[in-house]
């Protein structure tokens, strides 16, 4: 049922047989990708008694740029943590390159994330370096490369996301759009296997949004990376990204391609895509009757 | 390059640090004689008492500091106090030099000072001063003087 | 009625109990981590030195003013106690005694509390609500190791030595009073001074004090600063807690040390 990849509505059952990289695990998208990259499965996380995620499962293939939507609060960005290791799911598995996250003691954790770039929401650029010693920062504890080395290396990543010049600028001096891509170069410093987004577009005007996107489309075909990227930014996402997956209170809701999606009949999708304001997802906050609230009692019952 | 001036900056602070207890040892507690072992040898002295003398008073001879008093206890046996006098190496003293206890100024601190005898032959570490005087004790002092105060009137009153 | 409220008292004072007694042990299992990760941070003494500077070098003018001030209040007052009782000359021994055993260690940690335990504090809390420390993590570097280690190692050595050039300079605003402004004798002041202050008792045991409070305000300010809410209202709250408790820790542990030490 799985592979036919129909967007379908509940959480895809996988079954999985045997060790998860072995080729013959259930598809989950129609490409000829054989293995799976990240792979979750029934996932569930709690933050003290607030539940975040309830039994989630998906799986992304190397080499994919998978979109994760959702909702604000619908625990998109604790999948991301979840992926990185900065927190450890209640039950379930989270497999990154065959390795069970949740099990790595610090040491591997590390190791793990060395191959590992994540772009932060509003940039997360260390605020007391200058923009070349925050892309330099990854290579300079990583590597005992000498400084005329590094001074090459950051460049080459400046000049990607096209902020060559703006090397010897503070963070401060920058704007929210340059702020992202100084990020992003800081992000594939050390050249990562994975690339994680977590909301890349929020608080961009349009043209640095699409200058964003169309970076991340660019730098992930040329590294070749695996990449998840958590946002709410329906339509600049749907043309970057291989596959989407929804996430609604704690559960992955839809799946699919971009084409899928967009033609996509299921209620909660197109509540999503076209940003109506009542659908499955209330508009309103559960309360109380309205009338009996209002002290029009006696007509309710 | 922002490296170098902050390299600067700490360097400077830490020197300005060293030379802070570097003052405070040499000019303030007068880390020079007395202290450790290196340039004292140790004498003894048994008063009959102290007064108010206390562990680290100077040892002084015509007012020059020569040593300090480094413990003060009591004699199981003579029931007397017995001092160890710290003396600074370079000075030497004749086996009778007396030693007694003084008060700077009417209520200051009390300190020994020492008095060269006439023997040829010094005391070597470890020896004990032999004459000693003890401090004077204001209150046998005052009691001594109100005694004189009390017999002296009886003489007047006999010329009536 | 009444029942219940006095019930509800007793139960949010057992709320906050637990809650401190729970802060309490999370401080010392962060304590604990400073400690692990210590070694990779002071290797690379270059991160210690940069907040050297900005923890004990930029502290510097504030502690070299009030020092100077301090001592100058000691002396107006020192003398003007002594002088009735004729011991003007044991003005020296007065200061020196007061600043090395009691002022130098407790008001240089009180300001250094809230010059750079505040800084360090609002620092790290604001790394953290701009997830800066989260992308250490996930760039494989520990933060502990990288922001807070040095911050604390920095704040434990910088302690001791500005607490030292408090107590000099307060010496010297003794000095300034005593001899210069009032006339006493220079010699009698230094000798006086020199008679009453022991090395290891009073000079040491100042200086083994404010490397206690050294540690102790450093780890607040970087404990503080990493508990902090990751939002700006958790940050300024985290900062102000940061004064309070350092104040109140300070001269706790002085009363200790005191009781110990004298």
């Amino acid at each position: 049922m799985c592979k036919k990849a129909a967007l379908s509505r509940g959480v895809c059952a996988q079954v999985r047989a045997g060790p998860v990289f072995s080729a013959t695990a259930t598809r989950l998208t129609h490409t000829v990708e054989p293995d799976a990259f990240i792979e979750l499965d029934k996932v569930s996380f709690a933050y003290g008694s607030r539940r975040i995620l309830d039994g989630v499962s998906l799986r992304i293939a190397r080499g994919k740029l998978a979109a994760i939507m959702g909702g604000s609060g619908s625990g998109k960005t604790t999948l991301l943590r979840l992926i990185s290791g900065q927190v450890k799911p209640d039950s379930g598995r989270v497999w990154v390159d065959g390795q069970d996250v949740a099990k790595l003691n610090t040491a591997g954790l590390y190791a793990m994330r060395r191959r590992m770039g994540m772009l932060f929401q509003f940039g997360a650029l260390f605020t007391d370096l200058s923009v070349q010693d925050n892309v330099a920062f990854p290579l300079r504890e990583h590597t005992g490369l000498p400084d005329t080395m590094i001074r090459d290396l950051v460049l080459m990543k400046l000049q990607a996301v096209g902020l060559r010049g703006a090397a010897g600028l503070m963070p401060a001096e920058l704007s929210g759009g340059m702020a992202r891509r100084v990020a992003l170069a800081r992000a594939i410093a050390l050249d990562p296997d994975l690339m994680l987004y977590d909301e890349p577009f929020t608080g961009l005007d349009p043209i640095a949004l699409g200058t964003i996107a169309a970076l991340i489309k660019r730098l992930n075909d040329a590294l070749g990376a695996t990449a998840v990227m958590v946002t709410h930014d329906v339509h600049v996402s749907l043309n970057v990204v291989d596959e989407v997956y929804f996430v609604a209170d704690g559960k992955i809701v839809a799946s699919g391609t971009p084409d899928q999606v967009r033609h996509s009949a299921d209620p909660f999708v197109r509540q999503f895509v076209d940003g109506q304001p009542d659908g499955p997802v209330r508009l309103h906050y559960p309360a109380e009757d309205y009338a009996s609230q209002l002290g029009l009692g006696g007509r309710h019952g | 390059m922002k490296r170098a001036t902050i390299d600067l900056w700490v360097g400077i602070f830490a020197a300005l640090g060293c030379a802070a207890v570097l003052f405070l040892a040499l000019k303030t507690a007068n880390l020079t004689v007395g202290s450790g072992s290196n340039g004292t040898y140790s004498l003894y002295a048994e008063f009959d008492n102290i007064g108010g003398l206390k562990v680290k008073a100077p040892v002084k001879m015509a007012g020059v500091v020569v040593g300090r008093v480094t413990d003060i206890r009591l004699d199981n046996k003579s029931f007397r106090a017995r001092a160890t006098l710290e003396m600074d190496k370079q000075y030497q003293f004749s086996r009778d030099v007396s030693a007694e206890i003084l008060t700077s100024g009417l209520l200051g601190e009390q300190y020994i000072g020492l008095l060269q005898g006439g023997d040829p032959d010094n005391l070597a570490a470890g020896d004990t001063i032999k004459l000693t005087s003890s401090a004077l004790v204001l209150e046998q002092l005052i009691g001594k003087f109100m005694l004189n105060a009390a017999e002296k009137p009886a003489a007047p009153a006999d010329s009536h | 009625m009444a029942d219940s409220s006095s019930r509800n008292l007793f139960a949010a004072f057992g709320h906050r109990l637990i809650e401190a007694v729970w802060k309490l042990g999370f401080v010392c299992r962060f304590f604990a981590a400073i400690l692990r990760d210590s070694g990779a941070s002071l290797r690379r003494f270059p991160l210690v030195i940069r907040e050297i500077y900005f923890a004990g070098v930029l502290s510097m003018i504030i502690i070299v003013v009030s020092g100077m001030f301090v001592g100058m209040v000691l002396g107006l007052q020192g003398y003007s106690t002594l002088v009735r009782f004729g011991s003007a000359d044991a003005l020296g021994a007065l200061v020196a005694l007061s600043l090395l055993r009691e002022l130098g260690p407790v008001l240089a940690a009180l300001l250094f509390a809230s010059r750079s335990g505040s800084a360090i504090t609002a620092e790290i809390g604001l790394m953290k609500a701009t997830e800066q420390l989260d992308a250490m993590a996930v760039m494989a570097v520990n933060p502990i190791a990288r922001v807070v280690a040095p911050r604390f190692w920095a704040g434990v050595l910088s302690m001791p030595v500005l607490a030292a050039i408090f107590n000099v300079m307060g010496i010297f605003g003794g000095y300034f009073v005593g001899v210069t402004l009032i006339g006493l004798d220079h010699g009698t002041f230094w000798s006086q001074m020199q008679n009453a202050v022991d090395w290891h008792t009073d000079i040491v045991n100042g200086l083994i004090k404010s490397l206690v409070f050294g540690a102790a305000v450093s780890l607040i300010a970087v404990f503080e600063g990493f508990d902090a809410k990751p939002t700006a209202e958790g940050v300024s709250s985290a900062t102000t807690r940061t004064v309070v408790t350092s104040a109140l820790t300070i001269l706790a542990l002085d009363f200790v040390l005191t009781a110990f030490m004298f």
